[in-house]
């Protein structure tokens, strides 16, 4: 039986995926992805079966443990966000070799314009040097049967399939119609070809030749994949490639009635039969696509000496930032006013009334009494550097603390201040929260305590995930403890309460580390406002 | 039926609500609808806003085109001049007017409200000062919906019964005074018409 619901994008590849029979969920919270693990953690049926979905300590445990699921047989989907990718980027390239045995999909969840991240990299990429299938969906009704879908398409040739998201998909609702009841999950089998798994060169040259070779077998998938299709037009000046969510542009800027031949793409490798179709029946290509140029490289190729392409390269397109039907609308427009039928928009005045309003620590919130007090006391020095790190303490940097001096990715904070400290900067102090600190802090300040490097670690613990919506946080009550285990001094692992009637003590604590000689940590603690708030409702 | 409607606000100010409980309604009537969030880090006190689009026929785009939205519904004044470039020349704005001030460089309300009086069909007045009044001050956004409801062509009680939902587990106390703030909005707004 078929039922409707309202689910975001990244709902429904959840629920997709449970009712395919899921059998284990891994990823670490990141916008735009973590919806999907919050759905499973809440899905009824998923609860009934015990489907795991516990927070990984990051993007890499997350795949590897997807990994291990795989080799036993079940069904299961690792997700995070696009620079997660980079952190998983060691298992995921190499799950290519291995291959997978259970249903394997590896959800990116990319942030073109950036609304929450710090680049646009574009997670297609990824699947094409890995060497592996991956789908691109245009609809919330298309996420969902992705995930369906993408299961039996890692089953069938026995690979690890990546399934791009892009912000506007993963944070849209839409009404999507879906079966009623759960399939029942793999039961557990081992791999037809164990070595495969055990990627030693003598072994892994045998499975680069297959990979290779079943390159093939990706591409034919590809060509006869129902979420691919060429969609016939009057006018063939010009045929026009449309993928993921560019297709639903397309189709909004022409009421539906897109005059010109299509080719959707929403499953790669790319459908080479239909690409070529268009090519040959039309005067000009027009390439539309959400994020990098990644068809339009291909199709262009070094020399580029065919017909003529729009795209993002060559200018028609805008390069940076998300598409929009506004976007796609001034495309058509650019490349020949006529062609299209379409008319320009009368202009529009700006509001001069409207001033930007960035975002803001809410009151309340424990990194602003670090802030408050570490400003105060690096006033007393000449060239104090503070290296931030990835949350909400980020927002460290607006006013009116103006605190930090860099943010580049998840636990650079510590390695950063290491390195700057070993150039001879002082003081050097890191900034890092307490999940990003378990995520990717850890081995840094292994590397400072080795060489007692001359930094302070200051880590706001506040108790979870913050920025992404207060998710279970994996060091919660074993910050000190894991700094101890590491081998930093006692006497310099030191702990303190965020709280306004403390800040004359962390001031003081905050001197006595930065003038000690050598690594402390300071562990300063408040539970998040937002979810203390959460408790008390 | 067709609404393209631009939800604004600032972050934690309850817009999403607004567009949570529409879309239950939508959906009880049958209808299509996309409805584009935004989360993470704006959500700190930062600009926010939600597309929300209902429809009777299928919907392609996520994102309402530039002059396309039928409404602008706001909980922020100058949050509503922010999208003034979606609107439809002939769409309407339904926005408080109690501005939110988290910033140094707030523009003066005066402007504020010229601008907004420039606007050909604007539903505007005090939202936060009337739910005080009715003695549920954080009722706000539901006196909202109640004064867009008035342009929305669904059936109000599908709205109330959304209402009812989203507040169900706060209690039965909680329910009613957000379904009293939704009534008394929505009869303010006509008296605009």
């Amino acid at each position: 039986m078929k039922i409707k619901k309202l689910l975001l994008g990244d709902e429904a590849f959840a629920l997709g995926a449970i009712n395919a029979g899921l059998s284990g969920a891994y990823a670490y919270p990141g916008t735009p992805s973590t919806e999907i693990m919050e759905f499973v953690q809440s899905d009824p049926i998923a609860k009934e079966r015990g489907v795991h979905s516990h927070w990984s300590s990051n993007e890499k445990t997350a795949m590897e443990e997807a990994l291990g699921m795989s080799f036993c047989g079940k069904r299961t989907f690792t997700s995070m966000k696009h620079v997660g990718l980079n952190v998983a980027a060691d298992p995921f390239v190499n799950s290519g070799m291995t291959g997978a045995n259970g249903g394997l999909i590896v959800v990116a969840a990319d942030d073109p314009s950036m609304h929450s991240s710090q680049n646009e990299q574009d997670s297609r990429f990824y699947a094409d040097f890995a060497m592996l299938p991956a789908l691109e969906p245009s609809n919330q009704q298309e996420a969902y049967e992705m995930a369906r879908y993408g299961f039996e398409l890692s089953e069938k040739f026995s690979i690890p399939v990546l399934l791009r998201f892009v912000t506007r998909l993963s944070h849209s609702r839409a009404v999507v119609e879906c079966e009623s009841e759960a399939s029942e999950e793999n039961t557990l089998s081992y791999p037809k070809n164990p070595k495969q798994w055990v990627l030693m060169p003598a072994m892994s040259k045998i499975r680069n030749r297959q990979l290779i070779k079943d390159q093939e077998g990706f591409v034919a998938d590809s060509e006869n994949s129902p979420f691919n299709k060429y969609i016939e037009g009057a006018e063939h000046r010009l045929g026009v490639i449309a993928s993921g969510i560019a297709y639903n542009y397309l189709l909004e800027t022409f009421n539906g009635n897109v005059p010109f031949p299509t080719v959707k793409v929403s499953q790669y490798p790319l459908p080479k039969k239909l690409i070529k179709r268009l090519y040959d029946s039309c005067d000009s290509i027009l390439v539309l696509e959400e994020g990098q140029p990644f068809i339009e490289l291909k199709l262009r190729g070094l020399l580029d000496e065919g017909k003529r392409i729009y795209g993002k390269l060559s200018g028609e397109v805008v390069r940076d930032g998300e598409l929009s039907p506004d976007a796609v609308r001034a495309t058509f427009l650019e490349i020949d006013p006529k062609l299209s039928g379409l008319q320009a928009l009368p202009e529009t005045k700006v509001s001069e009334a409207v001033v930007s309003r960035p975002p803001a620590l809410c009151q309340g919130c424990g990194h602003r009494d670090v802030y408050g007090a570490l400003n105060e006391v690096l006033e007393g020095y000449e060239n104090a550097k503070v290296f931030g790190d990835i949350g909400c303490y980020t927002l460290g940097f607006l006013k009116p603390f103006n605190a930090i001096d860099t943010c580049v990715d998840m636990g650079a904070s510590i390695t950063m201040a290491k390195g700057a400290a070993d150039a001879g900067q002082h003081p050097a102090v890191a900034i890092i929260g307490d999940s990003t600190f378990t995520h990717s802090g850890m081995t840094g300040l292994l590397d400072a305590i080795n060489e007692n490097s001359n930094i302070t670690v200051i880590i706001s613990d506040n108790l979870t995930t913050g920025m992404t919506g207060g998710q279970d946080s994996q060091g919660t009550g074993k910050i000190e403890d894991i700094c101890l285990g590491l081998g930093a001094s006692a006497d310099h692992v030191r702990t303190i309460d965020s709280l306004p009637k403390n800040h004359a003590d962390m001031v003081k604590l905050f001197k006595e580390e930065i003038d000690y000689n050598g690594l402390s940590v300071i562990v300063s603690r408040r539970e998040c406002i937002q979810t203390a708030r959460r408790k008390v409702k | 039926m067709k609404s393209d409607i631009v939800l604004a606000g600032v972050g934690g100010q309850g817009i999403l609500t607004v567009a949570t409980i529409l879309g239950a309604a939508a959906l009880k009537q049958n209808l299509y609808l996309k409805q584009a969030e935004v989360h993470g880090m704006s959500q700190r006190g930062g600009d926010v806003q939600s597309n929300l689009r209902l429809s009777s026929e299928p919907i392609h785009s996520d994102l309402i085109p530039a002059q396309g939205a039928d409404l602008i519904v706001s909980l922020e004044p100058m949050e509503a001049l922010r999208y003034i470039s979606s609107l439809k020349p002939d769409g309407w704005i339904i926005t408080n007017t109690n501005p939110f001030v988290n910033i140094d460089n707030y523009p003066e309300m005066e402007k504020v409200m010229l601008e907004l009086g420039t606007v050909k069909n604007v539903v505007a007045f005090d939202m936060d000062a009337l739910a005080k009044e009715i003695h549920s001050p954080r009722s706000s956004n539901m006196i909202l919906l109640g004064a867009a409801s008035v342009f929305i062509d669904i059936d109000e009680k599908d709205i109330e019964a959304g209402i009812s939902a989203f507040f169900g587990r706060k209690g039965e106390k909680i329910v009613e005074s957000n379904i009293n703030a939704f009534r008394i909005g929505r009869e303010k707004a006509k008296s605009f018409c």
